[in-house]
């Protein structure tokens, strides 16, 4: 599991976006898309007062976009915030989860771009202008499953759960890179995914069986 | 037995939610109004709490309230506190404060002061029963639950009882509990080889993925929480209880639970907290659980120190057992794991004499609740291995030796001559021994290879695997669907739907047309025992079989009513009942059920059995008038403890050099009767294997005794196997005969798995070294490096807290 960093400023490929507005403007964006949701205060020093929003801490803008799931969200972010802490608390994307928020069990797995990396240890900031992939991102149109979605359901993958989505976008993220792997180059890949029930077995089941049938 | 439904796999209804990020855990959900709140815990092993002075954090904008332990009822043992003014641990919750934003409450903390007092503290229990030794609570420093209740004392031993041990033995003083049968010293004296040593078992933390964090508020004079809980009905009056309500204003929503493992069984003081603070501040509260809160307040599985002396028979046979456990029980009445322990050392291996004394200690060390096995698989990781030794000794194959202990049906074991309901440990490792090819590979022990040798290894556990006396609900609606009512929790196993299948199966029931009614108590489900103890898949059999066979009854007695003749006249098949002799006299399920709502009464709900539990009544009562209604308790013959037992065969490749191996193979086999859904046992099986192995030879449960801190709380210091760390696959079966005292014959499973994999890798790594006997678990490979190159090991023989 690689954990990446990015420096957006210094990466004109991908430049922060909304410069083009006024603050005020974006602010009304949010508020209009509702991007920012409604369940009163948030977490991680996200300004209690609305007067706060609107001021730039040490300089970095708070009011970013995130390509999420193929989709531009506006979002108020602090410096120190973290992905998963913007994808759950921020966005609803409750489906990535916080098992440890230390980088030592994998559950808060998501892409960025096609890498998998553990997003309670990566900056929201850092991320501006990348692709986010999380699991909720990953059926099709038509609502069917992605298919190691499907094979993770075939070969009764989860136990409880909880560790289950971050074992499928690394799993994702691997049958990108290598469409045919190996049980062992998927017992590798997978190796940073904790899963406390033992699920370990059915999951490499379901990465073969994914692998089978895409 | 042909069944249509049960011993098939079918997609439980909650698994798409599981791989699609839709499956709502407790901190995944979102409340209008939420504030959130954090726990302040003790930095110090044991304290009092002299002062709290929240003056300046309170004065701070948004922050909104603070809890103590003044402002809560205090709560009778067992119940541990919900906060306390004496921490006996380091964790332990001290308040808990709300603000608008977690980052506040983490501001505010920084304001609050604390004036702790600090005592005296203990993380051995041997050290706590020598003479002026320190206690581990104000009350005393032995604590547990006897026949009469919880219980707190002081028990010291005296010098005496420490010198008679002798150097590196454990010295046994008066006991807390003892009990024995048959004639010890004749045991003894007829057996051909006689060992005697000493152990350790290391407690653990179940260390859940999901932590526990919880959400409360009020609505209408009800508490809804939406907790971390591996069970749904029955944690309920308990929770009711730390609130404060009556349990039927409790609103427990537990749809998804990220593992509880025995932790996570019943309601836990701090499931509590978010309601009461809720309650204070009048807004809904979220209290998020951080992994080391989860570590601290997630409990553990007690540690035991004992001696344990077998004398064997020449064939192996087992003709006495002297077992002595001190138990590291944290800092309350803690687990009965070492009474379970000797329970299952003379059930398993049948001793024909034996001895059990026991002493449950305090330690300023997180509370102890049941984990997989509680006193069962530590009891597997001590004798296993002494097994091996004495096969050794005597010339006895390592298989042999063990099922020539066996228990059978007829077996009645331990001091009370206890029967069991069936008990087939010995098809169990004959079946294992056969798909692992024991003959052969046992041939393959000691092999080297450069530096590597490779180990063969066996071994078996044991758990009861049910109980009996709780309700079964289920109601067929007008529109022909069978709703079937759950009091389950979702733990992982699938057994809330496994053995909702029953229902299903008596009714004759299409799949496709049942729904499984769980997760929210709002939903009337019915009073069910917890998810824990392996008994769920007997005990709901159970309920769910009484339900359907009172549906079954109620639809022949309308179709009687309607259709004319008695009910005995009527069969059931294809939705339909219908006259026997005549199948054209029929009715559809759905009219039946449109029928027992204009026939009201006992049909529709309105009336109910009256031995049935208050929250089962309550159910019924809000299904009343919706449709034909199954309701009964569970009062079929139950007979003796219905067992679960499993048997493991691992062979792996031990490395001299580093102490590190790689499992090459590893065989599990499941004696739980009727197998009820083959995938979810397929799952206990491997899952409990990654977690013995985990028990046997990696995770660490470690207190600094200088400063009463713990030294291993996340999942990498305390080491919990990952992919690499475990075979990526395993071999899993059933011996699936079915057990006489259940409707469908099934019996649970879940946590003997644990402690076979355990018992096996233990054996394993013995064998690869020529049958070193390493008194304790885990056996970590600087043990093993220690022991190849003739170096002394780093920690005396009972020795706690090593790393
Ligand atoms: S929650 Fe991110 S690695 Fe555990
Ligand atoms: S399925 Fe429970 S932690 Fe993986």
């Amino acid at each position: 599991m690689s954990v990446v960093t990015f420096d957006p400023e210094k990466d004109p490929a991908n430049p922060p976006v909304g410069g083009g507005l006024s603050r005020r403007e974006l602010i009304k964006s949010v508020i209009a898309t509702g991007a920012v949701v409604s369940a009163g205060s948030l977490l991680g020093g996200c300004g209690s007062g609305p007067g706060e929003t609107q001021t730039a801490v040490g300089g970095v803008e708070r009011l970013i976009s995130l390509n999420i799931n193929g989709k531009v969200r506006r979002v108020d972010v602090v410096p120190h915030e973290t992905l998963a802490m913007t994808l759950r608390y921020k966005l609803g994307l409750t489906g990535t989860k916080l098992g440890c928020d230390r980088g030592e069990c994998g559950a808060c797995t998501i892409l960025i771009d096609d890498t998998p990396i553990y997003s309670c240890s990566t900056l929201t900031h850092s991320v501006r202008g990348r692709a986010v992939t999380t699991v909720e991102g990953l059926q099709a149109a038509d609502g069917s499953l992605h298919p190691v979605q499907q094979a993770f359901v075939d070969e009764l993958g989860p136990q409880c759960g909880f560790c289950t989505p971050g074992q499928i976008m690394t799993s994702v993220a691997l049958l990108r890179a290598n469409p045919n792997p190996t049980r062992e180059d998927a017992r590798q890949a997978l190796a940073g995914n904790l899963c406390r029930c033992g699920a370990y077995d059915h999951y490499l089941n379901g990465v073969m069986r994914a692998a089978q049938e895409a | 037995m042909a069944y249509d439904l049960i011993g098939k796999d079918f997609t439980p209804p909650d698994v798409v939610a599981k791989v699609t990020g839709k499956a709502k855990y407790s901190e995944d959900f979102r409340v209008e109004g939420m504030a959130f709140c954090r726990i302040y815990s003790s930095p110090m092993p044991h304290a009092n709490v002299k002062n709290i002075d929240a003056s300046e954090a309170l004065a701070m904008p948004g922050v909104l309230g603070i809890l103590t332990a003044d402002d809560l009822p205090p709560m009778p043992a067992p119940n541990r506190p919900i906060l306390t003014n004496e921490p006996r641990y380091a964790g332990e919750p001290i308040y808990v404060i709300a603000a608008e934003s977690e980052e506040l409450c983490m501001d505010a903390m920084e304001k609050v002061r604390v004036d702790l007092e600090p005592l005296d503290f203990t993380v051995d229990p041997l050290q706590s029963l020598y003479p002026g030794g320190p206690n581990a609570t104000n009350g005393g420093n032995v604590a547990g639950r006897g026949p009469e209740g919880a219980y707190v004392k002081e028990t010291k031993w005296s010098a005496r009882d420490f010198a008679a041990a002798g150097e590196g033995e454990l010295p046994m003083g008066p006991a807390e509990t003892e009990w024995a049968y048959g004639d010890l010293e004749a045991g003894f004296a007829d057996s051909d080889y006689v060992l005697d040593d000493t152990f350790i078992t290391q407690g653990l933390s179940h260390h859940c993925m999901e932590p526990r964090t919880a959400l409360a508020y009020w609505q209408n004079g009800k508490c809804f929480v939406h907790a971390s809980s591996q069970s749904q009905a029955f944690p309920v009056p308990f929770l009711a209880q730390y609130i404060g309500i009556e349990p039927q204003n409790l609103v427990f929503i537990a749809e998804y639970c990220g593992g509880g493992f025995g932790s996570k069984g019943t309601a836990y003081p701090e499931q509590a907290l978010p309601a009461h603070m809720s309650k204070k501040i009048n807004r809904p509260v979220m209290m998020r659980v951080t992994r080391v809160e989860e570590y601290n307040i997630g409990s553990a599985r007690p540690g035991f120190q004992g001696r344990i002396k077998m004398g064997f028979r020449k064939d192996g046979r087992v003709m006495a057992v002297d077992l002595y456990i001190v138990q590291e029980n944290g800092p309350d009445v803690g687990m009965n794991d070492y009474i379970s322990a000797a329970d299952a050392l003379a059930l398993v291996y049948t001793p024909e004499n034996m001895r059990f004394r026991g002493i449950p200690v305090a330690t300023n060390t997180p509370p102890r609740v049941p984990q997989r096995g509680p006193g069962q698989n530590q009891i597997a990781c001590v004798v296993e291995p002494l097994l091996d030794k004495a096969a050794a000794e005597l010339g006895v194959d390592r298989l042999d030796i063990r099922t020539i202990n066996t228990p059978n049906n007829g077996t009645l074991y331990g001091p009370n001559k206890g029967k069991v309901t069936s008990a087939y440990l010995k098809e169990s490792y004959e079946m294992g021994a056969e798909k692992f090819d024991w003959a052969r590979k046992k041939s393959r022990s000691g092999q080297r290879d450069g530096t590597k040798v490779r180990g063969i290894g066996l071994g078996s556990a044991y758990h009861s695997a049910g109980y009996y006396g709780f309700d079964g609900l289920v109601m067929i609606t007008p529109e022909g669907k069978l709703q079937i009512h759950t009091g389950v929790g979702n733990l992982g196993t699938y057994s809330h739907s496994s053995t909702s299948r029953v229902a299903a199966e008596v009714l004759k029931y299409d799949w496709d047309n049942c729904v499984i009614v769980r997760g929210d108590s709002r939903k009337h489900l019915p009073w069910n025992l917890a998810q824990f103890g392996s008994n769920t898949s007997y005990t709901m059999t159970r309920t769910n079989y009484v339900a359907a066979m009172d549906a079954v009854n109620k639809l022949k007695e309308i179709a009687a009513t309607d259709l004319g003749g008695s009910p005995d006249d009527y069969d059931i098949g294809d939705h339909t009942v219908f006259a026997t002799a005549d199948p054209s006299k029929s009715m559809t399920y759905a009219q039946a059920a449109q029928r027992a709502i204009e026939l009201g009464g006992k049909f529709s709900g309105q009336e109910a059995p009256e031995d049935l539990n208050p929250m089962t009544a309550g159910a019924v009562a809000g299904l009343a008038g919706q449709g034909l209604i199954g309701v009964a308790k569970d009062t079929l013959e139950s007979d003796g403890t219905p067992p679960a037992f499993a048997a493991a065969f691992m062979e792996i490749e031990l490395d001299l050099e580093t102490g590190k191996y790689e499992i090459l193979d590893y065989v599990g086999i499941a004696d739980c009767g009727t197998v009820l859904h083959p995938a979810g046992l397929d799952h206990q099986i491997k899952g409990g294997a990654v977690d013995g192995i985990g028990l046997g030879g990696y995770e660490r449960h470690v207190y600094d005794p200088q400063n009463g801190l713990p030294a291993a709380t996340g999942f990498n210091a305390s080491r919990v196997p990952t992919y690499l760390d475990v075979p990526s696959t395993m071999t899993t079966g059933a011996v699936g005969i079915a057990d006489p005292m259940n409707p469908v014959g099934a019996r649970g499973i879940g946590e003997p798995v644990q402690g076979c994999a355990a018992a096996a890798l233990l054996s394993a790594i013995s064998d690869a070294m020529g049958g070193h006997y390493f008194n304790r678990v885990p056996v970590m490979p600087d043990m093993i490096v220690n022991a190849v190159s003739g170096r002394e090991q780093s920690h005396g023989p009972l020795q706690v807290n090593t790393f």
